[in-house]
Order: structure tokens, then sequence, then C-alpha cells
């Protein structure tokens, strides 16, 4: 008692210590907190803030980009005008229609061909399980390149199709190496039961493995997703001139990255009016970006309850 | 992992004694008709990886002749050595060569540690709720494709960008282009990466941080052990076999690095600052349908890059960590 109250004073002057904080842990220097929540808030501005501006220039108004003289920072006279005007039609509501589809079939394809060869893998001691195995991790580490794949896609009719957007890509070894994993760690009880049951290779992939594992498979979707939705280069090498077909990020590439002037027919002009209200081109640029990364923004939540788990995996089987 | 009551009274699991002891028993064609199944299952990949990965393998062989798009690999000539003679004679390709890993050096230097760092600054904070935030925010650049970083940074850095308007109505007339000038490219390209891929590649170190044990840190302050002896002796010494590992696998793609970022900058810096070796393929074989040239190139990098693989895991068996993979 007499001892807790003469410590009380001095624990009074000291600053409250966090009951967070390790006993072993010396409490920092008041100077020390101040630098480490600096950096912190530099850290979060550094990449908030350039997309903030983004998506604040993509809504403003003329005037406000004008008085800004480029970039908005200050929010004056916020529109949807930009994105009005994309929703009309043209190239940009074409190339989004078009990158959903590629995402949408590619991540079906990509999913279902994984599915089967991580299951197919999965059981040790199945024949050729092995070499299989072999077979596919060779090509992460040696590939014949560039031209050479794009002399096959074009011999096989895939210029300006899009399914060389698609199959090139469609198998991630990587992906399958992960999933094979998870598959590996289900209780090889319950399959072996169903087996006695009489349940057949594909029921039990169906039935036991799949519901099982709904996590890995989500996020395995997910960062198939991600990588057609973000997927450049195939475009530009196998679908260079028809600007008809290309998916958003070539758009994105071809109009404001390079800067050069959209097609100008109709409601496609860059800069334009809706009804009478004018729209800066710099907020249609910006409205592209923004539509670029939202799909991304809504879907990340949910990639990032789990990846840890999956880049964890990846460090450790890869 | 322990088994329901019910499920043990049962004679041990077939599983358990699967594998080794049903391999030796049976015959490969009964293996073979037992499994087919799971066989068919790995057949669409397997076409998928035989198509686009192992035919352009075997489409290498352009490598050796002198290529024509209407003959084909079949009716081509052979050139022998002669595109390999010519590539090694190529002041381009040199150029590309030492450019690549003047880029890669820059960026492996400037990058590497921003990772570290950032997660031993997570680490030390001590609300979860705010640890959760940062850790999403600075995640999320991974996600988002090489052409968005570019536009981002264009639209900060660039001649129409914020930074270009803020210098500009703060008196300096013509502020320097950061995203065209040349000499300040190798820094722009580690920037990018910085911001783009160092909340990715912390979450790795983040999860080693954790597997530290807290006595170390415990025992360590009671003997008086000072912040950064503990950081040094315990916390980076912890992380070192992750770091060793990550750097492996930089190096073994080294000269493969940023083909995307620099491709989509090429025509902004121009080709004496973005050409790399990868680059310097592609704007030989496809853009100028010098399609033998080109892949000789490829195939150089290709076989560099697994040389290069198997040196850094060897080197890392070496100093005692385990690699990429084991022996």
């Amino acid at each position: 008692m007499a001892a807790t109250t003469a410590a009380a004073p001095t624990a009074v002057k000291a600053r409250r210590r966090d009951p967070r904080r390790p006993v072993w842990q010396e409490q920092p220097k008041a100077t020390t907190q101040a630098a480490k929540s600096g950096t912190i808030v530099v850290i979060l501005l550094v990449i908030a803030f350039p997309l903030y501006s983004i998506v604040l220039t993509s809504l403003s108004d003329q005037t406000s980009v004008n008085i800004a003289g480029g970039m908005v920072v200050w929010p004056h006279g916020l529109t949807f005008s930009a994105y009005k005007l994309i929703a009309a039609g043209g190239v940009v509501g074409r190339a989004l229609m078009i990158s959903l589809l590629v995402t949408a079939v590619g991540t079906a394809l990509s999913m279902l061909v994984t599915i089967l060869a991580s299951y197919g893998l999965s059981r040790t001691g199945s024949f050729g399980h092995r070499t299989i195995l072999w077979f596919m991790m060779l090509t992460m580490f040696f590939s014949g390149g560039v031209i050479p794949l794009f002399l096959v896609v074009s011999a096989l009719g895939g210029f300006d199709q899009y399914w060389a957007l698609i199959a090139p890509s469609a198998v991630s070894v990587f992906n399958i190496i992960v999933m094979r994993a998870f598959f590996m760690n289900i209780g090889s009880d319950m399959i072996e039961s169903a087996r006695i049951d009489g349940a057949g290779e594909w029921r039990i992939l169906w039935r036991i493995v799949l519901p099982t594992s709904r996590a890995v498979t989500a996020v395995i979707a997910l960062f198939y997703a991600v990588t057609y939705w973000n997927s450049w280069f195939n475009i530009l090498l196998f679908m260079p001139s028809d600007s008809v077909k290309w998916p958003l990020q070539m758009v994105l590439y071809t109009y404001i990255t390079q800067g050069n002037p959209m097609p100008g027919a109709g409601t496609t002009t860059i800069g334009g009016f809706v009804g009478n209200q004018q729209i800066a081109p710099l907020s249609i640029q910006m409205a592209v970006v923004t539509l670029t990364v939202v799909p991304v923004l809504i879907v990340y939540p949910f990639v990032q309850k789990h990846f840890t788990k999956g880049v964890l995996l990846g460090a450790i089987k890869g | 992992m322990a088994t329901p009551e019910v499920l043990q009274e049962a004679p041990p699991a077939p599983a358990a004694r699967s594998g080794a002891a049903r391999k030796s028993k049976l015959s490969w064609a009964h293996r073979l008709r037992r499994d087919r199944t799971l066989i068919l299952m790995t057949l669409p990949a397997g076409v998928l990886l035989l198509v686009f990965g192992y035919t352009p393998m075997l489409g290498l062989v352009m490598a050796f002749q002198d290529y024509d798009l209407y003959d084909g690999i079949t009716h081509s000539p052979w050139a022998g050595l002669a595109n390999f003679q010519q590539l090694f004679a190529d002041p381009g390709f040199w150029h590309a060569f030492t450019n690549t890993l003047v880029l890669f050096s820059v960026q492996l230097v400037l990058s590497f540690p921003v990772p570290i760092a950032l997660a031993i600054l997570l680490d030390s904070i001590l609300s979860r709720r705010l640890r959760g935030i940062i850790q999403s925010v600075v995640t999320l650049p991974h996600f988002f494709s090489m052409v968005m970083v570019v536009s981002i940074f264009d639209q900060m850095l660039g001649g129409t960008g914020l930074l270009d308007t803020f210098l500009r109505g703060h008196g300096v007339a013509s502020p320097p282009n950061l995203m065209t000038d040349p000499a300040f490219f190798k820094f722009l390209v580690a920037g990018q990466l910085i911001w783009k891929e160092s909340g990715w590649n912390m979450i790795v170190y983040l999860a080693a941080l954790a597997a530290i044990s807290p006595s170390l840190y415990e025992a360590a302050a009671v003997d008086g052990a000072s912040w950064w002896q503990r950081t040094r002796h315990i916390t980076l010494s912890g992380l070192r076999p992750i770091m060793v590992l990550l750097l492996i696998l930089n190096l073994g793609f080294a000269l493969t690095f940023g083909f995307e970022q620099m491709l989509i900058q090429y025509a902004a810096v121009g080709p004496g600052a973005a050409s790399t070796l990868t680059i310097f393929s592609y704007e030989n074989g496809i853009v100028q349908g010098n399609y033998s040239y080109g892949a000789a190139a490829g195939l150089f990098l290709g076989v560099t890059s697994v040389i290069l693989i198997l040196l850094a895991n060897k080197v890392a068996h070496l100093f005692g960590e385990s690699g990429l993979y084991r022996k």
C-alpha cells in the first residue's frame, strides 16, 4: 500500500505507458514517437495522395481544372460529366466491357485448369505425379521468350483474337503449386473413407476437397483476375493495332501514358460537352485511370484478408 | 490434427502407409489404371504448357537459322552461329547489357532495404488496428498494373504533373521533367518499384518478425542491450534467411528485369536509358521483324538467367542458407 502511493507521483509525471507495450521495452522518447508518426503519415500520403488527386481531377469541372492549372488538389466544382461522357459509349466504355469480359472468361478457364491440375497432382504416390510436376515446374525457370511465343500464337491464328490474351497465360504453375500444397493438407482419412464408400475422384474433388478449401480457391481466383485485368504486354504483342478490340489497359497506355489523341468521332472526343457543360480533357483522362483502378479497389479487401497466408506459402514452397 | 473419437476405433487408416508401401507392391500398369483420372485431370494444364511453354522453347532453334516467316522453322536456311557472332559484335547489345546491370543494381540497392525498414517500423506499432490500416494502404499498389503506375507517376512528376505545376507556381521557370530525363531514369525506375512493391515485399518480413521469439528481446533488454543492439543482433539476424532468399530470387531474374516498365517508358526516355536485354530482343525480333536475331538474344538471356539462378542458389548453400530449393 505504502509502496504504491510512494510510486504514484513519479508515474504521473512520466507519460502514460501503453499497456500493450512489452514490459522489457523502454518507453520511447517523445521526439522518437513524433518522428515515427511523421514517417508513417508521409508513407501513407505518398500512396494515397496521388490516388486522391486523380479521382478528384476526374470529378472536377473545367473551371476547377483551369484554376488548378492541371491536376486538382482542392475540390471546387464537382461533376460526374466525365463519367457520363464515358458511359455514353465510345472507346473507353467499350474497352471497359472488353476488360471485364476477358477477365471473367480468363479467370474461369484458369481456375478450372488450375483446380484440376492441383488435385491431380496432390496425391503422393500416384502414378507419374512427380514427372508431371517437374514437367510443369521447368517452365518457371526457362522460357522460350517473347519471339517464339509470338510466332506460335500467330501460327495458331491467334493474332488479333481474344483467346490470345487468355490461353498463353492461362496456367500459372506457381498457383498450381500453392493450391496443390493446400489440397495435400486436407485430411487424407476423409478422402480415403470417401473412396472406400465408392466415391470417384471427381466426386471427392467436388464434394470434399473444394468445399474445404474455399479460402485458397477464392484467393487464387482473385490473383488470376487481377493478373488478367492488369495484363498489358500481351495486348501490345498480339493485338497491336486493332484499337476497336482493345481492353482498358491498352487504352490507358495509348491515350494517356503515350498521350496519343483519342479517335475523335462523336462522343469519343477527348474533351467535349455533356449537355452544355464543358469537360476538361484531363478529367476524362483521369476518369480512365480511375476506372482502371476501381475494380482492383473493389476486389482488394477480399484478397487482402487472405493473402498473407498465400504469400507465406509461396515463399516457403516457391 | 487430432482425429475424432469415432474414427480412432478403426484400424490404422490405409493412408498412413499409402505412398511407399503401395508403390512397391503394385505394378506400374496397375498404378496407371488406378490413377488414370488423376492423370487426366492434369491434362488441360499440361496441354496449355506444352503449346505455350514448350513449343516456343523448341522454336528457339530459329536462333541458329536465318528465319523467314513464310518458310517457317522447318524450311528456313541454317545459319550456324552467325546470329550470335553478330550479337556479340553489336554495340547495341552490349549497351543493353550494361544498362540492364546498371538499372538493376540501382534498383536493388535503393529498394531492397525499404520493405525491411517498413516491416520493422510497422512491427513497432502497438495498435493492431493502425497496423492493419497501414498494411492495407502500403500493399495496395502491388495490385496496380505497370501502365497504371507509370500513369500515376506521370501525373505527379511529369511535364504537366503536380510537381511541375507547383514549381512553376513558386517561381521555377522551367522545372525538369523527371519522366523524360534519361539521366534520372534509373532512379525513376527504382522509385516506381519502391512505390509499387515495398508494401507487398514487407509482408514476408513481417511474418518473419512475428516468428522471432520475444524472450530473446526480453533477455537482451535485461542484459542492457540498446535498441540498436537488439535490432541488429536479434531482428536483423532473424530476418537474414529471408533476406538471402529474396536476394537470390532477385539476382536470378536480374537480366530479365523490368521488361514492361521499360517498354512503357521506352518512347518517353529513349533507347539510351531504357534499353535492356529483354527490350533489345523484343525491339529487334518483333518490332523490326528480325526474328532470328531477336531469338538469339532471347536464348542468350534464357540460358544466362538459368545459370544465374543456379549460381545464386549455390552461393546460398555455401553460406549455409537453405536457398531457393534444397539439394
